[in-house]
């Protein structure tokens, strides 16, 4: 611990006065191992900030550990499912332990794409066509029979994805007709839903929220696949990074505005990360999820948003706890 | 200085061959297989309880009271003489005839395959090895920046006629491949063992061609059925053949100790290279190799482990026949760890994982094995490291899931039909499957400083 570390900036917080910050990272997840490298980083960085810091891999032992640390503040550094979808988040509130990003609510709404779409869709932000069904849907209903159907609105390619997966694993494209079960099947390998939804071609731009600012827009482009995949997301070197995404100035503050219309219609706090395409040709922008907590890794999008904006990571990490502490409206 | 600009300023310093060597989805995937509850048919482990405890007590304190020094001490790089007359043994075991002078000692088999590449491979080199080939070879491969040409196999291992049209095609394409690298006996991950025409026509062919075969032999001993095979190396006298041999499977993993016997300009070279890499092998484990074949028993224990693999193999098997969906297929090994099982093709192993996952199963996915993306509806499956009862509930619970995915698949389709439907695109090529050994983790600390 390195609780005389010179902490300049921020305010509330109890930085370097004995102030413990329990970062919960690991977990069940299938996305672990970049928690576990989300959650590194950030106890590095609350270190150097002069905070008592405790990494809790989040287990059965979780609410034990809670209540032996004690912490001033739990750091959420969990992605996927138990992490993103409110469960933990729920029981920070039973222990009444304040915590970082987003409320429960918000959380349940995000990590399910198909109601963050609907969300979307019905308060008029622009997100691409889709369908959603359960695995309970194809069995008993009858539901794969409705397919062409669907095949014929939402027009090839398709993308199919597990609506509660915060990677992109399980997340296949579909060219024909004949691609669609085997994607089917993949998608519910991660999940009891899955989402058939219009492919956006064009540009994969992230916009990440601090506070209630957007950050610079980072635009993702894949190096060797024609799909941002799961392994080119945490690698270094498969995927190039622009940032701030070369949009120009009515494209960039479109996008900004479109993702903090999100943040808010969801109820997100703290930071957030939206995922937009901005298709080819319309120039439309198209949300496609809004991630409550977003990858720290030295690879993830919201520290080099954030790094653009002239926000170092240890001051990032410092405002994330800051923000926690600031009490709901 | 920011983490980012750190990073950076690191990633200016890798060399390119680190480009290759990258972190992986399938790895994440594999990490979440330790948790405890997981009954994992994914390592390739053999059962090291087996070694009594007191055997290695006894022995470490014999070696200790008469070789204290010398344990502590640097060995040659070829490896101690004992030791080398210990794998003349084994070897001869084998039905080998080898000069102990011609053996390199080596740290673990796994050195033998980074030696040869190191010796042999330029970036771009063609090394032909069989598909699905040994998981844990891929990122050696890789490292080297070699371009690995993959043979199919059927239940007489490599498909010998397929390796002499891709040695023409090659040749026309003006490239020599550098080495040929086969597991000819109980095939890792396939399980399967090479026929003896075969193996006698691929000598023939590495003769008349004038090509080097890596013969990887880590389970020749650990054979539950029917007659040994003559090796490559005793069928070509070693003049083309460099075998790899390793106590990891009939002794222990954790005493790191494999050894290669070679041409003797190749052995100078991997020698060489051996110096740079480690000077010698570990002298305590050599002489505990040293003390414990003296005591004249190590075949024993070998029976012991023959007769428990063997029964997790039947058990395995049978389990194979009641679980799985008549859709599936799988090898019948009569020897080694594993049994490779083919799902239809409209299943993805690697997503089926996921799904295991959720029910506490894991398994290797196929797509470990090849590095050319195939494999996406095949697995792994190991039966040497644990017992009959998670053998049985872990492959209960792979054929729940793997039912699920059929009957899913027959309600999208009508019925699950006669022609598979297009692949999915395949995975991206992922060299860095080393995890799928299984090694253990460190703790915590350890973890987050290795990230």
């Amino acid at each position: 611990m390195t609780a005389e570390a010179g902490v300049g900036e921020g305010s509330g917080a109890p930085r370097g006065s004995g102030g413990t910050i329990a970062v919960l990272k690991g977990g069940r997840s299938l996305e672990r191992q970049v928690s576990l490298r989300s959650g590194a980083r950030v106890q590095d960085a609350l270190e150097r900030l002069g905070y008592a810091v405790v990494g809790i891999d989040v287990g059965h032992d979780l609410v034990t550990r809670l209540r032996e640390v004690a912490p001033d503040v739990a750091f959420v550094a969990l992605h996927g499912r138990d992490g993103e979808d409110g469960i933990v988040q729920e029981l920070l509130e039973v222990l009444g332990i304040p915590y970082t990003a987003s409320g429960v609510s918000a959380c349940m709404r995000c990590s399910d794409k198909v109601v963050a779409k609907h969300a979307m869709r019905d308060a008029g932000l622009p997100t691409p066509d889709f369908y959603a069904f359960t695995e309970t849907a194809f069995k008993e209903l009858g539901a794969g029979d409705a397919l062409g159907a669907i095949e014929d609105r939402l027009r090839f390619p398709i993308v199919v994805k597990p609506a509660d997966q915060g990677s992109a694993l399980g997340i296949r494209f579909a060219a024909t007709a004949a691609d669609v079960p085997a994607a089917i099947v993949a998608a519910f390998s991660y999940s009891e839903k899955v989402l058939l939804e219009r492919h956006v071609h064009g540009r994969e731009l992230a916009v990440s929220i601090l506070g209630d600012e957007a950050l610079p827009v980072v635009e993702a482009v894949p190096r060797e696949e024609d799909f941002y995949d799961f392994a080119a997301r945490y690698t270094i070197g498969r995927t190039s990074f622009v940032c701030p995404a070369e949009l120009g100035g009515r494209l960039t503050a479109r996008a900004q505005e479109l993702a903090l219309d999100v943040f808010r219609l969801l109820g997100c706090r703290g930071f957030a990360r939206v995922d937009l395409m901005l298709e080819e040709g319309s120039d439309e922008l198209y949300v496609l999820e809004a991630n409550v907590i977003p990858g720290l890794t030295e690879t993830s999008l919201l520290p080099q948003a954030a790094e653009a904006a002239g926000i170092s990571f240890d001051e990032l990490i410092g405002r994330i706890v800051d923000l926690a502490l600031v009490p709901s409206p | 200085m920011s983490q980012r600009r750190d990073l950076e300023r690191y990633a200016g310093l890798f060399a390119s061959r680190t480009s290759v060597m990258k972190s992986s989805a399938m790895r994440d995937l594999m990490a979440i297989t330790e948790r405890p509850e997981v009954i994992s048919l994914a390592g390739g482990l053999p059962d090291t309880s087996t070694f009594p405890a007191e055997s290695l007590a006894a022995l470490l304190s014999k070696l200790a009271a008469t070789d204290s020094a010398r344990a502590l001490q640097y060995a040659p790089t070829e490896g101690m003489a004992a030791v080398g007359e210990a794998i003349a043994t084994v070897m001869a075991a084998e039905g080998m005839d080898v000069d102990p002078e011609d053996v390199l000692v080596t740290t673990g088999g796994q050195q033998v395959i980074d030696l040869v590449c190191k010796t042999l491979i330029d970036p771009g080199d063609v090394i032909v090895a069989e598909a699905p080939t040994y998981p844990g070879a891929v990122p050696a491969f890789s490292a080297y920046q070699a371009d690995v040409v993959q043979i199919a196999m059927d239940d007489d291992g490599m498909r010998v006629d397929e390796l002499e049209e891709t040695l023409e095609r090659l040749e026309r394409e003006g490239r020599r491949p550098k080495f040929i690298y086969t597991i000819p006996t109980f095939q890792n991950p396939a399980g399967v063992t090479m026929s003896l025409p075969r193996r006698q026509r691929l000598v023939q062919v590495a003769r008349e061609r004038e090509l080097l075969v890596l013969e990887d032999n880590p389970y020749g001993l650990l054979r539950y059925e029917g007659e040994a095979l003559p090796t490559l190396r005793s069928l070509d006298g070693g003049d083309f053949v460099i075998y790899l041999g390793t106590f990891s499977k009939i002794l222990s993993p954790g005493i790191r100790l494999g050894w290669t016997v070679a041409p003797a300009p190749v052995l100078e070279k991997m020698n060489l290279g051996k110096q740079a890499s480690d000077l010698c092998s570990s002298s305590l484990s050599q002489l505990f190799v040293a003390t414990y074949f003296a005591e004249g028993h190590w075949q024993d224990y070998i029976a012991t482990l023959r007769d428990l693999y063997r029964r997790r193999r039947d058990t395995m098997l049978d389990a194979l026949a009641e679980h799985l969906p008549p859709e599936a297929a799988w090898t019948h090994p009569a020897g080694g760890l594993f049994i490779w099982a083919t799902l239809p093709d409209y299943i993805d192993t690697t997503d089926l994982l996921a799904r295991g996952l959720s029910r506490n199963v894991a398994f290797v996915p196929g797509r470990a094995a090849y590095l050319d993306g195939r494999g996406g509806s095949s697995m792994r499956l190991n039966f040497s490291g644990v017992d009959d009862d998670a053998i049985r509930e872990g492959v209960r619970r792979i054929g729940e899931v793997v039912r699920e995915q059929v009957a899913l698949y027959g309600t999208l389709t009508g019925a699950a039909p006669p022609v598979a439907p297009s692949e999915p695109a395949p995975a991206p090529i992922d060299p860095a499957l080393a995890d799928v050994l299984h090694l253990p983790r460190r703790d915590d600390r350890g973890e987050r400083r290795a990230r």
